[in-house]
This record gives C-alpha cells, sequence and structure tokens, in this order.
C-alpha cells in the first residue's frame, strides 16, 4: 500500500513512530499525481517545491502533523492560484489570504496540497461543469465523479492523496463522496467558518472533508471547527474532540427512514443497499424507525430559488474590474462587465445567475424568492420534529450510482432532481455524511445519515458503525 | 401562479451578461423548464410562516472593535487587471 492511499491516522502513527517521514509521504503524493492523474484529472494544479518544503519543517506534536490534505479550488490558500473551475479566474489570480479553514489546517500541522477541480464555482453534481478539465470516476470509468466536489471526491479515492477538503452547498461533498466511494463530511451550517471560501449560497455552504476513514472525517473536522470573527455566521459553541466516543457503537441509537425518500425515484439497487445498512444497524443495537418528512418534494424547488438567487448575488463581485479575466478594449464600463462576464462564465454558471436574477427581481421577489424562504422553514421544521423522534436519518446520497459522462447534458432540470436527497440539509442547516456501502455492479455507492443540528459526533459514531460492518 | 415566461434577454442584461442568440434560446428552453417545475411551491400554503433567511436565526453578531492590521493594498491591487497609482485603471464613467 502507497503512502498516498493510507488514512491519515495511520500515516499518523507511522510518523510519530518515526517509521516514515513527512517529506516521504509529500513526495509520494506527488509521484502518485504525476504519474496517475492524467487519467483521472482530479488535480487542477499543485506547486511540488512548497509542499516538499513544508514537509522539512512539520511539527510532528500537532495533531495533522506532517499530513498533506488536497483543497478544492474555491478555498484560498495563500500564494496559491483560486480558480474556482472557471476561465474567469485562470492565471488570473493568486490567493492574497488564507481560508480560515486553512489557518487552521495549518495551525494542526498539515500541509494543504494543490487545488482540485470542482463544477465552475461549484454549481452542479458532476464535475463536468468545470470550466477547466475533467475529472472521470477512478472507480467506475466512464461515469463521472459526481460534484461539484468531484476532483476532491477522485484524489482520494484514486488513491493519491490520503485526504481533501470540499464544500457542500446541495451536496457538493455527500454525493462525489458516494458516487468515488470515500467518505464525505458535510458539517451543521456555521460549524466551520466559511471565510475564504469562494462564496456560491452563503446561506447554505459549508467546508468539510472528504477521506478514506471515518476516523480521518473526525480528525479534520476538529482542526477546522469553530468559531471565526471573520464569519457572522459562524457558530460560538464549544468544538467537541470528534474522535472521542467513534467507537462506542450504535446500541440504544434510534435511526429513521423517511418515507418521503423511499419513492419511484430512487434506484431499486440503491434503495437496497440502504435497507440492507439499517438492517446491519439494527442488528448492532438501534432502534430503526419510519419518519416523515413531509416537504420533502418541495425541497428542489425552494433550492433552485434560493441557491441560485445568493448565487447571483455572490458571483456579481466578477465584473472585471478587481481580479480575474478583464475583456480586451472595453468601450465603457458596461461593455468592461457584460463583456468579461460572458467570455469568463460557462453555461451553468451564466444559467444560474439568470435564474436568481429573474426570480430575485421586480414583480417576481414574493412569488418566488420569499415564498421559498418560507418553504425553507417548513423544511427545517421537519427536520426539528423528525430529531425530536430520532438520533439520526439514514437516506441514500443520490437516486442512482454515478451517471455516465455526458448523461444529463443539456438537460438542467434533470440533473437538479437528482439532488433530491442532500439539499435539504443544507435548507435546514444540519449535518449530513456520506459512507461507503457495498458497491452496486462494482460501482460506489453510499449512505448518507443526517445529524440534528450540531450532531456531528452521533453521525460519525453511526459512520463509523457501517464502517466498522463492511 | 402563472406559467412562468422568462426573457432571458432582459434578465441578461439585468446580471450584467452578454448572450450569443443560440444562448438565449437555450437558456430561455432549459428556464422555462426548470421554473415550470420550480411552479409546484404555489401549492405549499405558507401562510403565517416565517421567512428563512439563514437555517439558524441568530441576531446580528459583530466582532470586537478592535484595532488590527489588514490585508496591504498590493494585497488587493495584484489581481487586478488594470491598475495605476496604486488604484484601479477603468473606462471612463463620466464625461467631463
Amino acid at each position: 500500500m502507497s503512502l498516498a492511499s493510507s488514512s491519515l491516522s495511520s500515516l499518523r502513527r507511522k510518523l510519530v513512530a518515526g517509521e516514515i517521514s513527512s517529506r516521504e509521504i509529500v513526495q509520494d503524493v506527488i509521484d502518485q499525481i504525476t504519474t496517475r492523474d492524467q487519467d483521472i484529472g482530479a488535480f487542477l494544479s499543485f506547486d511540488p517545491d512548497s509542499v516538499l518544503s513544508a514537509a522539512d519543517q512539520v511539527d510532528l506534536t500537532l495533531p495533522l502533523g506532517g499530513l498533506p490534505i488536497g483543497i478544492k479550488d474555491n478555498i484560498n490558500v495563500e500564494g496559491q492560484p483560486c480558480t474556482c473551475g472557471s476561465k474567469f479566474l485562470k492565471e488570473a489570480f493568486t490567493s492574497p489570504y488564507d481560508a480560515t479553514a486553512i489557518t487552521r489546517l495549518k495551525g494542526a500541522g498539515a500541509i494543504p496540497f494543490g487545488r482540485t477541480n470542482l463544477d465552475e464555482f461549484a454549481m452542479g453534481s458532476s464535475t463536468e461543469n468545470s470550466g477547466l478539465q475533467t475529472t472521470h470516476n477512478p472507480c467506475a470509468p466512464g461515469h463521472i465523479p459526481g460534484g461539484s466536489s468531484g476532483g476532491s471526491a477522485a484524489a482520494v479515492a484514486g488513491q493519491l492523496i490520503p485526504a481533501t477538503l470540499g464544500s457542500d452547498t446541495g451536496g457538493s461533498i455527500r454525493q462525489p463522496a458516494s458516487h468515488c466511494g470515500v467518505v464525505g463530511l458535510k458539517p451543521s451550517y456555521g460549524r466551520v467558518s466559511r471565510f475564504g471560501l469562494v462564496a456560491f449560497g452563503s446561506s447554505l455552504d459549508q467546508i468539510g472533508p472528504l477521506t478514506r476513514t471515518v476516523e480521518d472525517a473526525a480528525l479534520i473536522l476538529n482542526a477546522i471547527a469553530g468559531e471565526d470573527p471573520r464569519d457572522s455566521t459562524s457558530l460560538d459553541e464549544p468544538v467537541p474532540d470528534y474522535t472521542d466516543g467513534l467507537d462506542r457503537g450504535v446500541a440504544g441509537m434510534k435511526l429513521g427512514l423517511p418515507k418521503e425518500y423511499f419513492t419511484d425515484g430512487i434506484s431499486p439497487q440503491v434503495r437496497n443497499r440502504v435497507e440492507a445498512a439499517a438492517k446491519k444497524l439494527e442488528a448492532q443495537g438501534a432502534e430503526i424507525v419510519e419518519i416523515s418528512l413531509p416537504h420533502t418534494e418541495y425541497a428542489v424547488a425552494t433550492y433552485y430559488i434560493i441557491a441560485p438567487a445568493e448565487a447571483s448575488s455572490n458571483l456579481s463581485r466578477f465584473d472585471g474590474v478587481r481580479y480575474g479575466n478583464r475583456t480586451d478594449n472595453p468601450e465603457d464600463m458596461l461593455s468592461l462587465y457584460k463583456d468579461s462576464r460572458e467570455a469568463g462564465f460557462g453555461s451553468e454558471v451564466k444559467r444560474r445567475i439568470i435564474l436568481g436574477t429573474y426570480v430575485l427581481s421586480s414583480g417576481y421577489y414574493d412569488a418566488y424568492y420569499l415564498r421559498a424562504q418560507k418553504v425553507r422553514t417548513l423544511i427545517r421544521r421537519d427536520f426539528e420534529q423528525a430529531f425530536e423522534k430520532v438520533d439520526a436519518i439514514l437516506t441514500p446520497v443520490a437516486p442512482e450510482t454515478a451517471p455516465k459522462m455526458g448523461d444529463a447534458t443539456g438537460d438542467p432540470l434533470k440533473h437538479y432532481l437528482a439532488d433530491i436527497f442532500t439539499i435539504s440539509a443544507n435548507l435546514a442547516g444540519n449535518c449530513g455524511i456520506s459512507v461507503p456501502l457495498e458497491p452496486i455492479d462494482g460501482k460506489p455507492v453510499g449512505l448518507q445519515i443526517l445529524g440534528p443540528y450540531l450532531g456531528e459526533k452521533e453521525i460519525l459514531r453511526c459512520a463509523r458503525a457501517v464502517e466498522a460492518d463492511q | 401562479m402563472a406559467d412562468p415566461h422568462i426573457d432571458v434577454r432582459y434578465v441578461a442584461n439585468l446580471a450584467r451578461i452578454n448572450l450569443s442568440d443560440d444562448e438565449v434560446t437555450r437558456f430561455s428552453t432549459q428556464l422555462e423548464d426548470v421554473m415550470g417545475y420550480i411552479k409546484k411551491l404555489g401549492e405549499v400554503d405558507v401562510e403565517g410562516i416565517e421567512a428563512s433567511t439563514h437555517p439558524m436565526i441568530r441576531s446580528n453578531r459583530v466582532r470586537k472593535d478592535e484595532p488590527a492590521p489588514s490585508l496591504p493594498a498590493e494585497g488587493f491591487l495584484q489581481n487586478t487587471p488594470d491598475q495605476a497609482n496604486g488604484q484601479l485603471r477603468v473606462p471612463k464613467v463620466v464625461d467631463a
């Protein structure tokens, strides 16, 4: 087993025992990417000199000392590019500062390593919307890796690096984790600072880890969670040790299966896997109960008003004035904005900006945006009521295993509808994790475990029980 | 809700994006599909329900008002497509 294909926790044990050095790990990651990433396309860029030099200065007393972690290319790392998978920022932007999650990773001794591919500005669920590169699913050739954190998932699944950071606005960590057979955790809204994450949907976005094991996800969350004076939506709640109690098992836990998630829209094989996982947890002492999340059928419609509305506002900053590519010889300011944005943005980004601008425009605001915000309240209440009865909720991550590349191109609505099982957690703000189950015809599939607000410990413990039983 | 019709070119102008004729045609069909689906929110009874702007309703939280170093001007300007004298340069906005 190569160092790059090991877990963070096992590498840490070897580092502390003096059996290996951080330089050897980082060198192996460089070698793996150099020899194999042309077939996967997970990384957009990395700087070998800076990571090797960081590896020579590590502090092994720190919890992530000497461990390389790949970074989705929408999280700022000082001195590195941040393209967001967009032509708008390609070769036109170097981050002047670190995102808080990066400051904290560095503070825990980790080495931020390179930039992983994504759907442009994190808009998409296949990574096919990247304006810069195609990423392949290393576990299912010819299929998408999922998205938008497809590069981060493929990097771990392709055994290029032990762990990565992604961001999740509507499932962008959990869904690629499921399609690639790795662990992906979306923390509760506000658990991790968004400072330095390029904003897509500000009331939905969260940074989180994609890892090989549940314990590794807990290790990274330990490092990046916590209040940040630079993000007024970060929570001033204490950060527990998320690795503590991981192996306590699920005996006595009450787990819910929401009836609205098991409908005709889901493939029978995915359904079987999720139900089989629930049975195994039951055999380990959990109580499985049916629950109801009655507003589930409105989640996609609600999300595709709120997320594009927030995106249209957030992406107005990409105007060709302060950063990014500017059109040559604009006639006036208006043509500078309009031509720079036309040339820089891909189709999905343009579509969502237009959709968002439309639902916010005069005469439509109340009918669409305000109504969606009210339905959002109802979706949140569904979860609050469900979590009065259960400790966590078990669901599929996506209706099917990874689709073939190009399957939904040209039909955005089809793509959007496949987000049904993940977006509610972003609307409600609670946490969720995808943990791998037994593959279906060789293709990975994950179980989603949703927890209450700040219920990360419960879902990690439950995910660990699923992992241990595989 | 009525059947939505999006004047894509008009909205794109509000969003300050030029679109090709082909994009206007394509986006019109695709976005009317999406809006046709979104229409189903009209079924939900939202009478008396408050709107959620965020998952957690918290009052405005502010950090301590203490002086601290901020990013130097060079940091802001290092990615600027065009600059002069430590400032952003853009086409003339107001005629003399």
